[in-house]
């Protein structure tokens, strides 16, 4: 594949005919305006992409996208881009999904799809909130949040959907926001490049039924003292000088140190190739809350052979060791009689 | 232990047809006898007919009414389609078999006991009250008994094998004996033994087999074995099929003939699972099988995989039906090609998951949100589920849009002997996909409109992933006529509706007029679709041999129906319409055509009896 010339792209060729249609203030512009500005560097060809969404705000995105796309059932874009993933590994699968349709309707199918490390790039736009039927509580809304069915406040646990993802040993895991480009087209590309199935949680907001949900943490005055950047190799700090760390504790637990007071040869160097999920696990939960210390970045990245590539391996293997299938032969495989 | 078998010195009876009925514990192997018995007589050139009876529980404790499984079995020389109404004869390995199954043996049929699963705490187990062998209960049959676990085990012991394991070969005595009776030839029953069991479990299925033979011809408990002659059925290569492997070969010859690949997305499920394994094994058609997290999945994944241009299946039982109910409205609405199999069995919800029904027709006309009409097609036998599979295939393809085919417990487990098809034969059901923008603006410009239809057809294009210039989208939402942007507006929505009801519509043009089968000027007429097939065939063949005129039109296509149904059915006195189940497609033709059908129904989880459609016809007839 390597000697054929991509041919080059433009932003513009991304783009599809479509009025763009989300509220005005909306996460969700920034996200498609990422994307879109990160495909002509991939080297794909638009027609060799598929978007795949389920339903909620996020799941127009395919309409936006001058690809072959699917706009498809709530919960199910999952198990729908698994079956265009697995019967065409040539093609580049994406699937755009919200907290609602990833995680409730659609959990089982988002599970499955990252075990069986289906060869998809995953975006699940995190607004903690159900925008699209207008402001009901999501199962990332924190407890005790009032909506309009949960009007005494909420009392489910939410889920944390990075700890979904390592639990369900997802081979590729991450986490941006909607208000850093960059950071969202960095992530993106290396969850694009990575072979398997890759999670991105972006952090969303929804201006008009959950305005600054995470402000506490990406807002402008809170970064430097919120947001972890995680670098492969490196020790984890943050903070405007660099000042805080993360250690692991005697008794397993991640702790925020002072860097000083800890010294930098005791703070954890960030592996996202490590094998075990066991690490990236407990970094997907050190923030209980939306204004703690949150790390962003990529939380692990590790190769594991992905589904598709192992389907077409078994279907070559079959052919080698049978030869083509023949009809005929097939139809006398159980036995035969002859009369006359 | 006698090494060799004494071939018959009394000369055997000559008969046409014999029916069969093998009735023993779950873990005495009655499939496997039924299943050898049934081999062989294909072997022989036989016609047959097969219907395996197994319990609904995984492990009913043994030795109870709960835990029999049984497999009939009906050879013939002539054409037959039933496996028969009552047995001739009943084998019975035990007190619960005979309980079970007693019911059904002809009066005067022949009952072949095995006498050392009488015992007080056999009796028990069954729930009988005294000996059926001794309190006179059986006087109305031809009972032999005979000590089948004790002969077993001592044609074993010479070759040092414990008469617990010993115990096991029971069955094999039994089929011995049997083959004995009915003058099977033994050579492929042995050849099979020695191929699939190794060592002791070997030697002693072999004692057990020969033993049995030989008891038979020995013990002079029968009185002269019987002869079932060949079938002078037309000359060709046969092979005997169930309807589960023919399906599953009839998806990988759509395969071959639409030059797709398969894609099986699919969710173990009885009795559906059987083409799941079986499709599994043959991805050197290229063939690809996913086992999905559930039946939403798995229909998603097919639905996915049209998408992508591969012919998407999904198989099932009716709890998946329902599942994939949302699904399959999706692909109503994007219309793409899809076949989801149901294969039937006794509802609502688990119901009689083992058990036979053909109930689903209602889900699978109806069972969508919305407008969503598909077309719908059903299998009528075993063999012909291979045809129905590229029936279905073909329709789903050529109009882009999901089809149901139906099948159902008893077609999926039956078997037949099938007139192995020429491949050259079959139909091409192969379309193009779109490689070229198909629109032109007024400013010259060119585009891609995936809902610009094709006006003979009313099928839309189908451009896969891939093909340069073509990139569209999909989705859920209603869109608009011919270029397929989302359009919310009143007119358009009206448009789509009937050009998407319109297609389904029109689909009649293309399937096979419906034709009536015996006495087109009778008084009466039967409708039947799907596996009630083989009852009316022989209840109509039944009644004309005794004088009664019937006429019989079966369906394959149930939508649409074929054109000329109404007026075929209006030129009777009286329709009637046996189902399994509560009179779904009599509905459905009264309504369709305002015709006094009158259903004929039965919700056992068993198949018709000819007997019972026969009685059926003399009833409207008085
Ligand atoms: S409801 Fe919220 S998430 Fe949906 S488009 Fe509007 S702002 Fe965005």
């Amino acid at each position: 594949m390597s000697d054929v010339i991509v041919p080059l792209t433009q932003k513009k060729d991304w783009m599809s005919d479509q009025e763009v249609r989300w509220c005005p203030g909306c996460g969700d512009y920034g996200i498609l305006q990422a994307v879109q500005t990160l495909m002509p560097d991939l080297g794909v060809a638009p027609e060799n992409t598929v978007f795949i969404s389920g339903i909620g705000c996020s799941s127009r995105f395919p309409y936006y996208m001058n690809t072959y796309g699917m706009h498809s059932i709530h919960g199910r874009a999952p198990a729908i881009a698994t079956g265009v993933a697995v019967a065409r590994p040539d093609l580049d699968v994406w699937v755009i999904t919200g907290d609602g349709d990833a995680l409730s309707i659609g959990g089982n199918h988002l599970i499955h799809a990252l075990r069986r490390n289906v060869n998809l790039t995953i975006l699940l736009f995190n607004n903690r909130i159900y925008g699209l039927t207008k402001g009901q509580y999501s199962p990332t809304s924190e407890e005790g949040k009032v909506t309009k069915s949960t009007p005494m406040g909420s009392i489910d646990h939410p889920f944390n959907p990075l700890a979904v993802a390592l639990g369900a040993e997802a081979s590729f895991v991450a986490r941006t926001h909607d208000l850093d480009r960059k950071h969202m087209m960095n992530v993106f590309r290396a969850a694009h490049d990575h072979q398997g199935a890759s999670f991105v949680e972006i952090y969303q907001n929804c201006n008009v039924f959950n305005d600054a949900a995470f402000d506490g943490v990406t807002g402008k005055h809170h970064r430097a003292e919120m947001m972890i950047d995680l670098v492969h190799g490196e020790p984890i700090r943050f903070g405007p000088e660099k000042e805080h760390g993360v250690m692991m504790g005697s008794d397993g637990q991640l702790r925020i140190v002072d860097v000083i007071e800890a010294g930098v040869d005791n703070l954890l160097v960030h592996d996202a190739h490590r094998e075990d999920p066991g690490l990236a696990f407990a970094l997907a939960r050190l923030s209980h809350d939306d204004h703690s210390p949150t790390p962003f970045g990529i939380f692990r990245d590790v190769h594991r052979p992905d589904y598709g590539s192992q389907v077409a391996a078994q279907v070559m293997q079959a052919g080698e060791k049978k030869g083509p299938g023949s009809l005929g032969d097939l139809l006398r495989s159980n036995g035969t009689w002859t009369i006359g | 232990m006698t090494d060799t078998v004494e071939r018959s010195s009394r000369q055997p009876e000559q008969i046409s047809h014999v029916v069969v009925r093998f009735a023993g514990d779950s873990g005495d192997g009655m499939q496997l006898t039924g299943d050898r018995f049934t081999s062989v007589s294909a072997l022989f050139g036989n016609d047959l007919s097969t219907f395996p009876d197994y319990p609904a529980e995984i492990r009913a404790p043994a030795g109870t009414v709960n835990g029999v499984s049984s497999f009939q079995v009906h050879i013939s020389d002539h054409d037959i389609t039933t496996p028969g109404d009552s047995p001739n004869v009943l084998v019975a390995m035990n007190a619960a078999a005979l309980k079970a199954d007693i019911h059904r043996l002809e009066q005067n049929g022949l009952l072949i006991v095995n006498s050392d699963a009488f015992e007080a705490r056999d009796l028990e187990k069954a729930d009988y009250t005294s000996n059926p062998l001794t309190d006179g209960s059986l006087s109305n049959y031809r009972v032999v008994e005979v000590p089948m676990t004790t002969l077993t085990q001592a044609a074993a012991e010479p070759l040092g094998v414990k008469p617990r394991d010993a115990e096991r070969s029971k069955n094999f005595f039994a089929l011995g004996m049997v083959s004995w009776l009915y003058s099977r030839p033994i050579e492929p029953t042995i050849a099979w033994i020695e191929g699939r069991f190794k060592d002791l479990v070997k030697e002693a299925n072999l004692a057990a087999f020969k033993a049995g033979y030989n008891f038979g011809e020995t013990s002079e408990l029968f009185d002269h074995p019987y002869m079932v002659p060949p079938s002078d059925t037309s000359p060709g290569e046969y092979t005997n099929i169930t309807g589960n492997t023919a399906l599953a070969w009839g998806l990988v010859a759509a395969g071959q003939l639409s030059k797709l690949p398969v894609f099986l997305g699919s969710y173990p499920i009885t009795p559906a699972s059987d083409i799941l394994h079986e499709l599994s094994k043959h991805k050197n058609f290229g063939v690809r099988t996913l086992q999905a997290e559930d039946e939403i999945a798995a229909a998603g994944m097919a639905l996915g995989a049209a998408f992508a241009g591969h012919l998407g299946v999904t198989t099932t039982s009716g709890p998946g039906v329902a599942l994939k109910s949302e699904t399959t409205s999706l692909a109503v609405s994007l219309e793409l090609p899809f076949v989801l199999v149901d294969i039937q069995r006794g509802g609502p919800s688990t119901g009689l998951p083992t058990k036979t029904e053909a109930a689903d027709l209602n889900i699978a006309m109806y069972g969508r949100h919305g407008e969503a009409p598909l077309p719908i097609v059903a299998a009528y036998s075993p063999a012909n589920c291979f045809d129905a599979a590229i029936e279905a295939a073909r329709i789903a393809l050529k109009y882009r849009t999901p089809v149901i085919l139906l099948s159902d417990g008893y077609l999926a487990n039956g078997s037949e002997p099938w007139k192995i098809p020429d491949p050259a034969t079959l139909p091409d059901i192969s379309v193009p996909f779109a490689t070229a923008k198909n629109h032109v603006n007024e400013d010259g410009t060119e585009e891609y409109w995936p809902y610009l239809r094709d006006p003979e057809t009313l099928a839309r294009p189908w451009a896969i992933p891939g093909t340069p210039g073509l990139m569209h989208r999909v989705g859920g939402i209603e869109k608009e006529d011919g270029r397929g942007d989302i359009s919310y507006t009143p007119a358009n929505h009206t448009k789509m509706v009937h050009l998407r009801a319109d297609k389904i519509a029109g689909i009649a043009k293309d399937i096979p007029e419906a034709k009536v089968m015996g006495d087109a000027d009778a008084d009466v007429v039967l409708l039947g679709w799907g596996s009630t097939w083989a009852a009316i065939d022989a209840a109509v063949q039944r009644t004309r041999r005794a004088g009664t005129k019937v006429g019989w039109i079966h369906l394959t296509h149930l939508n649409p129906l074929p054109p000329n149904l109404g007026d075929l059915l209006r030129s009777f006195r009286h329709v009637l319409v046996p189902e399994l189940n509560m009179g779904q497609l009599c509905r459905i033709v009264r309504a369709e055509f305002l015709v006094d059908a009158k259903p004929v129904t039965k919700v056992q989880g068993l198949p018709f009896s000819s007997a019972e459609l026969e009685a059926a016809i003399q009833e409207v007839l008085k």
